[in-house]
């Protein structure tokens, strides 16, 4: 069997759901980052994919562009993080109800 | 060796190691999982041709991000102390999701399957078309170039949001 473009975006929404439940059932801000991460990583299988198979430049190009979204992504959310944590001692989720009631 | 094997080594490593990201109770070995999973998506890339995109995932995300996590993991204290049983509501929606997911994917694996586009007429030898550094050039600067000043821009934008995130300052109020 051969592998065509189906099973890149198989694997690509598999990707995206392991991430997709990672975010909904993890209580840590670092993992839940991390499947963030996971899911625009999916995303970007299924653009390579795409691109390789339709013969065009453009996803590939966007992918690109991802990558670099993605990096100020993570500084700035790291960042955010540690700020968090040095006022709240905590990153679990269930612990940061500041805006509750 | 037809690639397909690499295929469904790689995809399976991938996917395994995903799984290992959100499976893992210790962060420093979800970390880890996810430089796995990253590579393996790096090796897929390289059976699509995209030769220049694996070498910036395994740069940017494996090199870059994945040690930023390691770094931010050593800063602070990751462990959770007890952690409370999910929340009956949780279930239920995490339960529903999966099975609208599962549903999904076995509609689309029924009926609707994307054909691989032929090029019919295309006598000549299939050529890469994401495999040349110079196609990226002519794309980038021609038909992107305003987002790649946009993503620069970006850039600049997001250093200057982490100095200022990560400054101290004295006397703010603090929000407990």
């Amino acid at each position: 069997m051969n592998v065509g473009i189906n099973e890149y975006l198989y694997l690509s929404a598999v990707l995206f759901a392991i991430g997709f439940f990672g975010v909904l059932l993890r209580k840590n801000t670092l993992v839940i980052y991390m499947c963030l991460e996971l899911m625009l990583v999916a995303s970007t299988v299924a653009l390579v994919a795409f691109s390789h198979f339709n013969r065009t430049m453009d996803g590939n190009v966007f992918v690109f562009f991802i990558l670099t979204v993605a990096a100020a992504e993570v500084a700035v959310g790291l960042a955010i993080i540690v700020a968090l944590f040095r006022r709240r001692q905590t990153i679990q989720v269930e612990e940061l109800n500041a805006l509750k009631n | 060796m037809s690639p397909d094997i690499f295929f469904y080594l790689f995809s399976a490593l991938t996917a395994g190691s995903a799984l290992a990201v959100v499976l893992c109770k210790n962060t420093v070995a979800s970390a880890l999982s996810l430089l796995v999973s990253l590579v393996g998506v790096a090796a897929l890339f390289i059976l699509l041709d995209a030769f220049l995109l694996a070498a910036l995932m395994v740069f940017v995300y494996a090199g870059a991000v994945v040690a930023l996590f390691l770094f931010i993991v050593m800063l602070i204290d990751t462990y959770g102390g007890v952690r409370k049983p999910f929340k009956k509501a949780t279930i239920v929606a995490s339960g529903l999701g999966l099975a609208l997911l599962v549903t999904g994917l076995a509609t689309l694996a029924q009926r609707g399957s994307i054909a691989t586009p032929e090029f019919a007429g295309t006598t000549a030898p299939l050529v890469p078309v994401g495999a040349s550094l110079r196609a990226y050039g002519e794309q980038l600067f021609t038909t992107y170039l305003l987002p790649v000043q946009i993503v620069g821009f970006l850039l600049l934008i997001a250093m200057l949001g982490v100095i200022v995130l990560s400054k101290k300052f004295e006397g703010l109020e603090d929000v407990k």
